[in-house]
């Protein structure tokens, strides 16, 4: 953008930036599909990555249908099971959750919350979807190639996922996943980088950056996280995709293969490992960042309080996403390395609970002495508050390199991470959507579908989730295609295993309500009008709703304060946005 | 009021569940009691947090839950409070670890008289070496592996030749003796998992891991792969089968016609 010079009154003078520099569409095309407006590509973005969402819950469904009723679904073989769990996994994880929360939200609300126009990168903005739609095209390709997707499980490890005796593993389903893998880090790196100089240089007057609400601090640390994450993936995509293809070994020792030595030597597993971790255990966090900072701002708008702890809050933040970077190794206590790592990286990750507990603590700590409306977003809040806790809690018991010893490869484990990684970013995702939707298209969701969409999700996910440990706990280990023939395994279990299958199939179809839902309120939502929450975050203040390419109409707004002026004592309204002058009243930031 | 309801009764759900739900762990049949020791003080501090929390919400819910009239008090920062609140939460953290790092120095240290044994992962079996009347395990490499040498043993080594080759078949531990397990794979990644050992680790083709135990309890328990090693996966099992001293000797003095040496002599 071109540096504008700030008139006498500290407003941008509307002279001087006509049209500012964007470049406006010209026809429905470069309008809705080649857009450059962040806000549509976010729209995109979102659409997309929930599309994929319905595919992999679909492929959830598959999974429990095997495991909660073993043999009955004739069409479920051991192939199937593998492809469909591994698919299940690298959809949520990369497609869905970082998608999601980075290309959709992040797209929308970063220049709405800090006032800019938009991304300072529009075009290479573009080019960001249409490579992650090109990426989702190729990985949904490889249900149609020879042999079907990849069966290596979401964690690709080699040798086992470009050998025979996995699905897809000599045949086009390892290759798709990826060269798919692949485009998906190519595009995110240009929304990535996007995201990251917009928040640092495209702030509007008075945005200091101790003024940003937490949703642009987390995904502004999120997505710093993932341009130094991603790179170890891909590396690793490149070096397989090598093994693979050109016969390389960076991961092959030598080995033989369904009794036939292969002709490789000297190339370590364990290397793929550590890549893949090193991207892996950030990952976690890029998608727990977005959904920390925009929970605080649920929280926060609908408690009609401040955030408690604003400053704790962002560098809490940042410790985690510091921290994240130096604990990849849990997720290989009894992978077969070095044992002595086992003491740093079990230390460097019960650490990490300090600065998230801090998180959890401000945000009960706001709910104290609050005055909290029970709307859908808050609803998905408090949610949230209960799946985290519990999911971060039995990460207290992963992390323990000891305690990991038995648990690992449990459904302990599986239980662990769809409730931490899972289920709390996702009703996160829920709350948000019920939060913004009316800014983006001017209607109320409905709050009746919304309720009942919030009771079954939270209480279904709940019940599918917090039994599982129980399972993983008995010793049951995960990535069975079949249990039960287990000696140690009770009918019982199996019986509770029916129960969570019956859970699952309950809670995947309450999200048909949500899809009816955000249609129907398209056409026949309760107008909004432009602040229907009161909020005090600048996205709200937007002249018009929705806001058109620009945002803000000649003038971009100024920024005189914090973003959770709610309930100033003295104040006429119970909140105040944060483009609002300091009245004749002293202020009472205390955070600047 | 109805939130709030739930909340608590997520939380006083969540504890009964706990302590009345009939899945819980297997009975244990080596020395890692330390590690089931770990995991309670582990779930009663979180157990602990889980509810307060939780409790705490439901709380604020009751009290703080909209009414007309009602405002918000303004309050940015608690500089004690969180002070206090950091605090409490590195010592429960502290109260975790410092056990978990204890037990895992033992987890990893092999006491000196432990018996070397092998343990070797190929899709889709496990297969076994017990030293002979030497004590002593020969050397092996990937590289070695023929139909008639399925585990690679170097045939020149001296004390590979009395080295008893189990091959698909069953595990057999004496009773109260340490046990150093050898872990290797000659194809893909496996990992050997018996519950009632609570120990595990990966096998990695190209290296050599270890986890070491002393079997407690005679009985026969099944091993199961932990790894996901390809489509055949779930089928890796074998048993494993803890004797006393006496019964162990003796099913390995017949075994003493299974030797690596006579299974691998030409014209066998």
């Amino acid at each position: 953008m071109v540096d504008v010079p700030l008139g006498s009154a500290g407003a941008v003078p509307p002279a001087d930036v006509e049209d500012m520099s964007l470049y406006h569409p010209h026809s429905w095309v470069t309008k809705y599909v080649f857009s450059q407006d962040a806000k549509v590509i976010a729209v995109q973005y979102s659409i997309t990555a929930l599309g994929v969402g319905l595919v992999a819950l679909v492929l959830s469904w598959l999974m429990r249908l095997q495991l909660g009723f073993p043999g009955v679904f004739s069409f479920i073989d051991a192939n199937a099971y593998y492809q469909f769990i591994t698919m299940h996994g690298m959809m949520m994880v990369v497609y869905v959750l970082t998608a999601l929360f980075l290309g959709g939200f992040g797209n929308y609300l970063i220049p709405l919350m800090i006032g800019a126009r938009d991304m300072v990168f529009p075009y290479a903005n573009m080019l960001s979807f249409w490579f992650y739609l090109l990426a989702v095209v190729v990985l949904v390709a490889s249900f149609f190639v020879p042999g079907g997707p990849t069966g290596a499980g979401w964690t690709l490890y080699p040798p086992q996922a470009i050998t025979s005796g996995t699905p897809g593993g000599q045949e086009w389903g390892i290759i798709l996943m990826l060269v798919s893998l692949m485009i998906f880090i190519v595009g995110f790196t240009m929304g990535g980088l996007n995201y990251v100089v917009t928040v640092l240089q495209a702030r509007t007057k008075g945005m200091t950056l101790m003024r940003m609400p937490l949703t642009v601090w987390g995904i502004f640390t999120a997505s710093f996280m993932a341009l130094l994450a991603f790179p170890a993936l891909f590396v690793g995509a490149v070096m397989m995709l090598f093994d693979r293809l050109l016969g390389t070994s960076f991961f092959m020792p030598a080995m033989v293969e369904m009794g036939q030595p292969l002709e490789r030597s000297g190339g370590s597993p364990l290397l793929f490992q550590h890549l893949f971790w090193f991207f892996g255990h950030p990952e976690v966090y890029i998608v727990a960042l977005p959904a920390f900072g925009i929970v605080s701002d649920l929280i926060s708008t609908h408690a009609r309080r401040n955030i408690f702890g604003y400053r704790m809050m962002v560098w809490a933040l940042l410790a985690i996403g510091a921290l994240s970077f130096i604990v990849w190794a849990h997720h290989m206590y009894v992978s077969g390395m070095n044992p002595y790592f086992g003491f740093f990286f079990a230390t460097t990750t019960l650490i990490i609970a300090i600065p998230t507990a801090i998180k959890v603590y401000n945000w009960i700590l706001t709910l104290w002495r609050g005055d909290i409306h029970l709307t859908v977003p808050m609803l998905f809040a408090l949610a949230f508050i209960v799946t985290f806790v519990n999911g971060g809690l039995t990460g207290l018991f992963l992390g323990n390199v000891v305690v990991d010893v038995p648990l690992s490869d449990t459904m302990f484990v599986v239980a662990h991470f769809h409730m931490v990684m899972g289920v709390a970013p996702i009703l996160v995702i829920f709350g948000a959507i019920y939060h913004w939707y009316p800014k983006v298209t001017g209607r109320m969701l409905d709050d009746t579908l919304g309720k009942l969409h919030f009771w079954v999700t939270f209480l279904g996910a709940y019940a599918i989730f917090f039994p599982m440990h129980y399972i993983g706990l008995m010793g049951m280990p995960r990535r069975y295609y079949d249990s039960t023939d287990i000696a140690f395994v009770p009918p019982s279990a199996h019986t509770l295993n029916a129960f969570i299958t019956i859970m699952a199939l309950v809670v995947g179809a309450v999200q048909l309500v949500f899809v009816f839902n955000l249609v129907w309120s398209l056409v026949r939502g309760k107008p909004a009008g432009g602040n229907p929450w009161r909020a005090a975050t600048l996205e709200w203040q937007t002249p018009e709703t929705p806001p058109p390419h620009g945002n803000w109409g000649r003038e971009q707004p100024v920024v005189y304060r914090w973003a959770y002026d709610y309930s100033v004592p003295g104040a006429a309204q119970d909140f105040i946005p944060q483009n609002e002058p300091a009245a004749a009243r002293a202020s009472l930031e205390t955070v600047s | 009021m109805a939130v709030a309801l739930i909340l608590i009764l997520i939380a006083v759900g969540s504890v009964l569940f706990h302590v009345v739900s009939p899945w819980w762990w297997t009975p244990i049949a080596s020395n890692w009691s330390y590690i089931d020791d770990t995991i309670i003080i582990t779930f009663w501090i979180t157990g602990i947090v889980f509810v307060a929390v939780v409790l705490f919400v439901a709380y604020c819910v009751y009290r703080f839950r909209h009414k007309d009239g009602q405002r918000a008090t303004y309050e940015p920062e608690n500089k004690r409070l969180e002070t206090w609140l950091t605090a409490v939460t590195a010592l429960g953290v502290i109260a975790m670890l410092t056990p978990g790092l204890f037990v895992w120095n033992r987890f990893i240290t092999v006491p000196d008289d432990a018996t070397d044994i092998e343990i070797v992962g190929q899709q889709w079996q496990w297969s076994y070496r017990l030293p002979g009347a030497d004590g002593k395990l020969g050397s092996s490499d990937t590289r070695n592996v023929s139909t008639d040498n399925p585990l690679g043993i170097n045939r020149d080594d001296p004390n590979s030749q009395d080295d008893v080759v189990v091959e698909g078949g069953e595990l057999r531990l004496p009773i109260g003796k340490p046990v150093k397990a050898l872990l290797r794979s000659i194809d893909v990644l496996h990992n050997f998992y018996v519950p009632e050992f609570r120990a595990k680790m990966d096998m990695v083709p190209g290296q050599v891991s270890y986890f070491w135990l002393t079997p407690t309890r005679t009985g026969t328990f099944e091993v199961l792969c932990a790894e996901l090693c390809g489509v055949g996966h779930p089928q890796m099992r074998g048993t494993v089968m803890v004797q006393t001293e006496a019964e162990y000797q003796a099913w390995l003095g017949e075994q003493s016609k299974k030797t690596f040496a006579r299974l691998s002599a030409p014209g066998n």
